[in-house]
Parts: C-alpha cells; sequence; structure tokens
C-alpha cells in the first residue's frame, strides 16, 4: 500500500515530469491507487500510454465516500489522483474537461457523463472542492499549466480547448493559460449536470448555467457538518447543568440521586439545545424569508421568537433570573449559528461578513458573558 | 432565487474608459453583478457580489479590481485568534491573506 510504486498513475509520464509523481505532492499519502478504487473500469491506449478509464455511475464505495465526506470525517482521504481519465472511448478530437481532486468533485462530475466520450483532467487541488481551490489558488492557472504538460495533453488530443468548471474562476485566469500553453481556456456551467446540455450546444452556457444555485438543498447540505461542530460545546454544557445541577443539591443537603440529577440536567439543556438546533436546521433553511440581510440578525430573531415561546408555553413559572439568562443566551446562541452560516452560503463577501462580525460578535460576547453569569446565578437564589 | 448580502460593503470596482466590452466578466460571474451595453461592462447589481475575483482575475484589460476573500465569518474569528489551521479541518480552502 505505501510503496512509490502506487503514485505511478500510467497516464503521467515520469521522464516528462517527475515532480508531478513525487508523493509529498500528492494530497494524501495514504490514499488508495486509482486502479483499488472502484470507479476505474479499464484502460484506454493513448499516444503517451494508457489511460484509465472511470465509470460513470456512482458505486457503493462512491457512496461511503460522500457520507464520510458531509459528517467531516477523514476528507484528506477523498483525494482522487492527479492525472488524465477517459469517459467512455475519447478520440484524439473528444472535449478535455479539468476538475479538481476532491472527491464530491469528482463524483459531482463524472455521474453527469454517461453516455459521453472525453477526457477528464483532474489537477491536484490539495483534496479541496473546486469553489474554495480556486479561492486559495491551489485550481489556478499555474496548475492547470502544469498539469496540461505533466499528463502530455497536446500528444493525446488534436484540439486545444479545455473546458473549466466556471467556479473555478477566481482562481484560472484565461487569458494568461492562453498567453502560456498552447490551450485556451472555455469556462462550463456551474453544475456538472448540465455540461451535456453545455456541449451539446457547442460549448455555450445559458444563464441559468451561469448561476450558483443556493435552494433549500443546497443551504441544508453542510447541516451535519454544523451538528458535528456542535458536539463539545453541547458536552461542555450538559457537563456546567450537571455541576450546577449537583452543587445545588449539596448546598439544599437534599439527597443527590443521580437519576433526579441527569433528568433535571437534561430539561435545563432542553431549550438550548433547541437553540442550537434553530441555529444549524431552521435559519438555513428559512434564511430566505427572514427579515434583514445580517445572517446573525436573522439567527437572532429566531432566537428571539425561540426565548419568547419558551418563556410563554414553559417557564412563565420559573423565577425571573432563569427567563433572564435564556433571552440573554437563546438569541446568541442562534446569532452565532447564523453567522457561522456565512462560511456555507453561496453569496456572502468577506467585506459583509467582516462589517456583521463588528457589530455582532460584540453583543453574543456580551450577552453570553452576562446570560452565563445569570444562570449560573440563578441555581443558587 | 438570487440572495443579496449587505448593502454598499463590496469593494468592487470597474473603470469603465479601460474596457473593452469582451463580456467575460459577464460569463464568469456567479451573481450576474454586471450588465453589457453601449459596448461596455456595467455594474448593475453590486449587493450581489461575493468578492470571489473572477472578474478581476479574468479581465484581459485588468478593468475590474476587487479584494477577493471567502466571506465565512469562522474562517475570521480563527484568523483573529491566529488560529486558521482550525478552521473546516486542516483542508480549508480559504484564506485571508489577502484582508488585512
Amino acid at each position: 500500500m505505501m510503496s512509490d510504486n502506487k503514485f505511478n498513475l500510467p497516464m503521467i509520464d515520469d521522464q516528462h515530469d517527475s515532480s508531478c509523481c513525487k508523493p509529498e505532492d500528492n494530497p494524501a499519502a495514504d490514499y488508495e491507487t486509482a486502479a483499488e478504487a472502484g470507479w476505474v473500469v479499464g484502460q484506454t491506449g493513448t499516444p503517451v500510454g494508457p489511460v484509465y478509464q472511470i465509470s460513470t455511475p456512482l458505486v457503493y464505495k462512491d457512496l461511503l465516500d460522500t457520507v464520510r465526506a458531509r459528517l467531516g470525517m477523514g476528507r484528506m482521504k477523498l483525494a482522487v489522483p492527479p492525472g488524465l481519465y477517459a469517459v467512455g472511448t475519447p478520440d484524439r478530437f473528444s472535449p478535455v474537461l479539468v476538475s479538481a481532486n476532491y472527491k464530491l468533485s469528482f463524483d459531482a462530475l463524472r455521474r453527469e457523463l454517461t453516455g459521453l466520450n472525453l477526457w477528464v483532467l483532474v489537477l491536484n487541488t490539495k483534496g479541496i472542492n473546486v469553489w474554495c481551490a480556486a479561492g486559495k489558488g491551489t485550481f489556478g492557472t499555474d496548475e492547470v499549466i502544469r498539469m496540461v504538460d505533466a499528463v502530455q495533453l497536446e500528444k493525446v488530443v488534436a484540439h486545444r480547448t479545455l473546458i473549466l468548471p466556471q467556479l473555478a474562476a477566481p482562481g484560472v485566469s484565461a487569458h494568461e493559460v492562453r498567453r502560456r500553453c498552447s490551450f485556451r481556456v472555455i469556462f462550463g456551467p456551474v453544475r456538472a449536470a448540465d455540461i451535456p446540455a453545455f456541449i451539446n450546444a457547442g460549448n455555450k452556457a445559458d444563464p441559468v448555467m451561469r448561476r450558483i444555485p443556493f435552494g433549500l438543498r443546497e443551504r441544508l447540505v453542510l447541516t451535519p457538518v454544523e451538528l458535528t461542530a456542535l458536539i463539545k460545546p453541547l458536552a461542555g454544557l450538559i457537563l456546567l447543568l450537571f455541576l450546577l445541577n449537583t452543587a445545588v443539591t449539596l448546598v439544599n443537603q437534599s439527597p443527590a440521586r443521580p437519576a433526579i440529577l441527569l433528568s433535571r440536567t437534561f430539561s435545563d439543556l432542553m431549550p438550548f439545545l433547541v437553540a442550537a438546533l434553530i441555529g444549524v436546521f431552521l435559519v438555513p433553511a428559512l434564511l430566505p424569508y427572514i427579515p434583514g440581510r445580517s445572517l446573525a440578525w436573522k439567527g437572532f430573531i429566531l432566537g428571539l421568537v425561540w426565548a419568547l415561546l419558551h418563556w410563554h408555553f414553559a417557564s412563565l413559572q420559573s423565577g425571573w433570573l432563569i427567563t433572564s439568562a435564556h433571552f440573554l443566551l437563546l438569541p446568541a446562541i442562534t446569532a452565532f449559528l447564523g453567522m457561522n452560516f456565512t462560511g456555507s452560503t453561496t453569496y456572502t463577501s468577506l467585506s459583509g461578513v467582516v462589517r456583521e462580525m463588528k457589530i455582532a460578535l460584540p453583543v453574543i460576547i456580551t450577552a453570553s458573558g452576562l446570560g452565563m453569569i445569570t444562570l449560573i446565578t440563578s441555581y443558587f437564589v | 432565487m438570487k440572495f443579496r448580502y449587505l448593502k454598499n460593503v463590496v469593494t468592487l470596482h470597474l473603470d469603465q474608459n479601460k474596457c473593452s466590452g469582451c463580456g467575460l466578466c459577464l460569463e464568469v460571474c456567479p451573481q450576474q453583478v454586471f450588465t453589457l451595453g453601449h459596448g461596455v461592462s456595467t455594474i448593475t447589481d453590486r449587493d450581489a457580489c461575493l468578492e470571489c475575483g473572477a472578474c478581476a482575475r479574468n479581465c484581459p484589460q485588468d478593468a475590474i479590481s476587487v479584494r477577493p476573500g471567502v466571506g465565512c465569518a469562522y474562517a475570521v474569528l480563527m484568523d483573529m485568534f491566529n488560529l486558521k489551521g482550525k478552521c473546516c479541518g486542516d483542508n480549508c480552502g480559504c484564506t485571508l491573506e489577502d484582508y488585512k
């Protein structure tokens, strides 16, 4: 498994460019070879040697990869070896698509290519998706030129056109590629699903293909990752509430029965848990319908609604201290999670995020601090 | 549905005197910020801009400038505490180096 040979993919000529085959140049030292991966179905001969042919329908293992990636587990291991791949039986005149080597980007592309004959040039974007890699520059002008060179693309195809995903445009300068190598860059559609239509239309994208979709599905797809990020803070809160309940029992010198302590802890946790779920599910789901533009504000509004509902239905009888703590903490939690959602959106600018944080962050920190003090005090008054 | 973020906040600038009207900015912009008329590009939906930098990088005339960056509060937060590597695992694709 760990031999150097596994990086010697046949489509990359070592003599021509050994630099691209060094293990340290690959995103992960322990990913499988393409041949071991379920998605290689054969080989195609080219003037520069055989090229792996990839399956277009996704296989069971791809599904596992997707689940792993969505849960944020071992993303670095989900890198596709960079190089040239064949879809169907491409010839010298078949189009060349360029892709990132993040497994999910690669899967999203290949499952849309059934029935087509073309080449896929996978860059080394260090296992990062197209959009993020373009922003960082790893899916960039230099990498495109380097990879075109490394696989000797000019000997494989007769034409000189590369089709890049539109979302690579922040990293790749089409006119610079043109100036520095013999190939020219065309930006294809945003979504891989539109590629067959794009090719059929003679490499033309209609306006809809140029937009990033951000519907309900896109807004909620990252929620599982957000949820896993919540486990630690929630565990901390459970511990705090448990200790507070234990301390109260000790102060009152009442018998500390574990079952009662636990049930109190979890009933105390409930409003916070719901606030967290509102922050990661409801804020993204209702994003277009919550008034205001700032995402922290949108979160704050839903948190305030929840604090009001909880006060009205559950805690009218409870003390004013715990109620105040809820009004300080619940909107702060949802505002923070709303603000955090900026990283999952497709429309928030850095300038905007910095501006909203300048207002939101001091408010959230103050409210959380006061809220925690009030919460702790409420147990002993 | 097209989302718009905060008003009048982005760093996008277009020098129409340099613009040749090639329309590549319209092609690469994922938010349809530009329109083409009378042979030059115009910024017609400024608040939709997410500062990805695709237009500036692909303008052959160098007529567009924008401070590119990733609009991610978590990344900004981690940067404030010098914990950049903690974002999105070690696999974070964003960079804040152009900001500051």
